[in-house]
């Protein structure tokens, strides 16, 4: 069979003209802009200014190096804090339990509902005076655990996990049980026999076999922790002072002030970081594939 | 069934622990009920709290207690319909999710099932270069530049382009590792029949893509419809907004109108939920065909 005439190659034109024009091109002509003093003000005339962007994302009294941290520091530790208790859940939830479906469903729903709604839900609840945490606290007589949630710079990264892992439990969760089911159960079965304990089947077992579910978790994780903007920009706009910026909340601000160059620059640095883990990523991907075929 | 006969051989070996074995499993099974719940509490009562203030007056609401409102005002919603330009968002968030997401399900469909069978070395470095998009992030501000030199700037199909390119890396990998359970078998037939390629694509090969075209259109709809940060960056004029963004805008004019806050936010997610409901299966089977794959 003549594969090029069955198979054209025009059916891959019309998604590859979209993705290069709107999505790549942006992205490269960024790295270019972040080297120009483009600006609101700017009318056309341009200029290449070097690497002056860069200099002042670390050296400006904005603490925007900071911006970076965060945001690296979200990646880690919201990956952290949802992906060990979802493989525990999923591994409650794979067991026989009344209802196992029925939670399934609930734990879950809240990963498809909009950002901007549950960061407004999130507001009303953890507000001091008469969020509904607070309030639960003090019904429980906790009132030492009543904490200003979103205002005090000990506790604000805490809530903001505590949301998002509200949120992405279940997604986690959901992906984790697709990798148990794959796994036979004769291997717990011959393992009981041995006289394992649940650890020694979590450790030789459950782990081995879940690399498949740990990679695409873990790959939509980093992804989407590099880059978080909804949930911070409705629960704190980066508040407290800046404490809880990250780099793309700067970027807005930056971008809405109309300072360009510098919003581009921050997006560069983004961009750099997500491409080297991207790249390593598919690289690691494409030799599976050979190694499938 | 081999588990439970498994365990039968077990307590026979051991009689005497048979009723301790029993009562520890019932209080295990009961501990685990009682976490599951905790959790479902924990789940549902933010959405139970904003439900139930959307029917308060604005001082009741105020004071966010999950109790029964003393008198259900049901008029909040169509107050909120009314000031939230609900109806014009809810249109523009239709116009955005469906229009955006069909044509890049389509074009993605076309494209990945070309580089599924066709592997030559052109077509396989295009699907990693794609596939390279899942993890770059857009630039908006450059995006916006874009639209600009093409005079789509401020436009809704100018949006609609930019939500397709986005989710074009996402539907392709998705996609195309579904084609390749297609028998090639059916292709080899049609062409021996005389079909074309977009005969064959369309008449044989989209039929039994039904599902997975499902999962991508499900998924990706959802995500346009969630999107906060593209229509935050791209659109000024408000008749241009997603019900997302008149939501949020809705919200800075009126933060102490819990109720009416709430209203709105009921009817921003009740789209979602319906869809969630409905579609679950393939949500869950989109979600998780990578992972079982290795």
């Amino acid at each position: 069979m003549k594969k090029n005439k069955i198979y054209p190659i025009w059916f891959i034109i019309a998604p590859l003209i979209l993705y290069i024009v709107f999505f790549l091109t942006p992205s490269l002509l960024g790295v270019w802009y972040s080297f120009t003093d483009w600006n609101v003000r700017s009318k056309g005339i341009i200029n290449f200014i070097g690497i002056d962007n860069y200099i002042q994302i670390f050296t400006s009294n904005i603490d925007y190096s900071s911006g970076i941290l965060n945001t690296l520091k979200f990646t880690l530790i919201s990956n952290i804090v949802k992906l060990i208790p979802a493989l525990f859940l999923a591994i409650l939830l794979k067991e026989k339990l009344k209802g196992k479906n029925f939670y399934r469903t609930i734990f879950y729903l809240p990963s498809i509902l909009p950002f901007l709604v549950i960061g407004l839900i999130f507001k009303s609840i953890l507000n001091f005076n008469d969020g509904l945490l607070n309030a639960a606290f003090e019904f429980l007589h906790l009132d030492f655990m009543k904490q200003k949630w979103l205002s005090d710079l000990g506790v604000v990264w805490k809530s903001i996990y505590g949301v998002d892992a509200w949120r992405g439990i279940g997604y986690v969760m959901t992906i984790f049980l697709a990798g148990l089911n794959a796994i036979p159960s004769s291997y717990y079965e011959a393992a009981s026999i041995d006289g394992a304990n649940f650890f020694h089947k979590l450790r030789y077992i459950t782990l081995p076999m879940l690399t498949g579910a740990i990679t695409i978790n873990l790959v939509f994780g980093l992804t989407y922790g590099l880059k978080v903007f909804d949930i911070v920009y409705v629960l704190t706009n980066g508040g407290p002072g800046h404490a809880t910026e990250v780099l793309t909340t700067y970027s807005y601000q930056l971008y809405a002030n109309g300072a360009y160059g510098m919003a581009t620059a921050l997006n560069t640095i983004l961009f750099l970081i997500t491409t080297v883990l991207g790249v390593m990523i598919v690289t690691y991907m494409s030799k599976q594939e050979v190694r499938n075929d | 069934m081999t588990k439970k006969l498994h365990q039968n051989q077990q307590t026979k070996h051991n009689p005497v622990l048979r009723p301790t074995q029993h009562r520890a499993r019932i209080i295990q099974t009961l501990l685990k009920q009682l976490f599951c719940l905790f959790l479902t509490l924990l789940v549902i009562s933010p959405i139970y709290l904003v439900f139930i203030n959307s029917f308060k007056t604005k001082g009741e609401a105020a004071r966010m207690s999950i109790a029964l409102p003393t008198e259900w005002h049901f008029e909040n919603y169509t107050k909120v319909i009314e000031d939230g330009k609900l109806i014009q968002g809810f249109t523009n968030s239709m116009t955005y999710s469906v229009l955006s997401t069909a044509v890049a399900v389509l074009l993605c469909a076309m494209a990945a099932y070309v580089m599924c069978r066709n592997r030559s070395k052109l077509n396989t470095m295009l699907y990693y270069f794609t596939i390279c998009g899942l993890f770059i992030p857009v630039n908006f501000v450059t995006v916006m530049k874009v639209l600009q030199t093409l005079r789509l700037a401020e436009t809704r199909a100018g949006l609609i382009l930019v939500f397709t390119s986005s989710m074009i890396p996402f539907c392709v990998f998705t996609i195309k590792s579904f084609v390749s359970s297609v028998p090639v078998e059916l292709d080899e037939a049609a062409v021996i029949d005389g079909a074309g390629p977009l005969q064959l694509f369309f008449g044989i090969i989209i039929p039994l893509l039904k599902p997975i075209l499902a999962t991508a259109f499900i998924l990706e709809f959802m995500g346009v419809w969630n999107d906060f940060i593209t229509p935050l960056y791209l659109t000024s004029k408000s008749s241009m907004w997603p019900m997302n963004l008149a939501v949020y805008n809705f919200f800075g004019k009126n933060a102490s109108y819990w109720n009416l806050v709430f209203a709105d936010i009921m009817l921003t997610c009740l789209p979602v939920i319906i869809i969630y409901l409905l579609g679950q299966k393939y949500i869950i089977s989109g979600l998780t065909s990578g992972a079982v794959k290795e």
